[in-house]
């Protein structure tokens, strides 16, 4: 049960990141943990004590895996989070481009 | 079991880090640590090929923070700052979601199953059939690429989306000298 608190709390600073920060990229990095946190998890959920990782190795062997469809899902949401890292990252860049600021609170007055 | 506990209050303290610093390349670097970790937690519970790709991604990331930091700011001028008014309402709906957040959480760990024993009711029959249908040795690549391809599409179709917006983005709008690179 620890590990999954773990991740929980390792979500909520994410989210406090996204919500009470005023830097962009702060935001962007706040993203980025909770994603991080969602995936652990997916792969925490589908642990089992004892197993080994789901690759057959002997035809015969003991099938004695871990889960593999969490991990399959996270496998696509990790490539996903860093495409969207990504966009964040670019739009950020444009805002400063602008702005010449991170801070959302100075961005709020619409220039020009 | 204990290194995962190690690690797990090593990532915890580094996302206070990434979250808190002033500099901004110092928090992207914490957030690396954070991912990194995350690469060697998906090690300790046998995903192999999950601590492969997170490895590779995480680097990818550092690398774009770093591009974008070092081309515009890494001075973060909002850490320092007093509280201000701005700050109250959101400081008390982030309060309000946490303890509700909280309740749900207490509610969903009960109905769990515990830390290393899983359900296993869908993935039973992937470890019984899914060598003999789909021919991979390895049953993470035989899932993706087999039994939930349509995900892997999907997967395929937001990725697209998201570099052709990536692309749109940072083009350069006086398009005079790309214009043979670009359209």
């Amino acid at each position: 049960m620890v590990p999954f608190l773990a991740c929980i709390v390792l979500f909520l600073f994410g989210l406090y990141a996204v919500l009470l920060k005023r830097n962009i990229i702060k935001i962007i990095i706040g993203f980025s943990i909770m994603e991080y946190a969602v995936n652990l998890f997916f792969a925490f959920a589908g642990f089992k004590r004892e197993a080994l990782a789901p690759i057959i190795t002997d035809v015969g062997m003991v099938r004695n895996f871990v889960d593999p469809l969490p991990q399959a899902l996270v496998l696509t949401s990790i490539v996903i989070a860093l495409a969207t890292t990504a966009l964040m990252l670019a739009l950020a860049m444009r805002i400063y481009e602008k702005y010449k600021t991170f801070d959302i609170a100075e961005i709020r007055r619409l220039k020009g | 079991m204990i290194e995962l506990y190690v690690l797990l209050v090593a990532m915890l303290a580094a996302a206070i880090v990434a979250i808190e610093v002033k500099d901004l390349l110092a928090a992207a670097v914490a957030m690396g640590i954070v991912g990194f970790s995350v690469a060697i937690a998906f090690i300790l519970v046998q995903a192999p090929d999950l601590a492969i790709v997170q490895i590779v991604v995480e680097i990818l990331a550092v690398v774009f923070f770093a591009a974008v930091l070092l081309r515009t700011t890494h001075r973060d001028s909002t850490v320092s700052r007093r509280i201000t008014p701005v700050m109250v309402f959101p400081s008390v709906v982030f309060g309000f979601f946490v303890v509700l957040f909280g309740v749900i959480v207490a509610i969903a760990l009960r109905e769990l199953p515990a830390f290393g024993s899983p359900a296993m009711r869908v993935a039973g029959e992937y470890l019984a059939i899914g060598m003999e249908q789909t021919g991979a040795a390895n049953l993470v690549a035989s899932v993706i690429l087999d039994f939930r391809a349509y995900d892997t599409l999907g997967e395929a179709v937001v990725l697209f989306t998201a570099v052709v917006g990536v692309l749109t983005v940072v083009r350069q709008l006086g398009r005079k000298e790309d214009k043979g690179r670009e359209e």
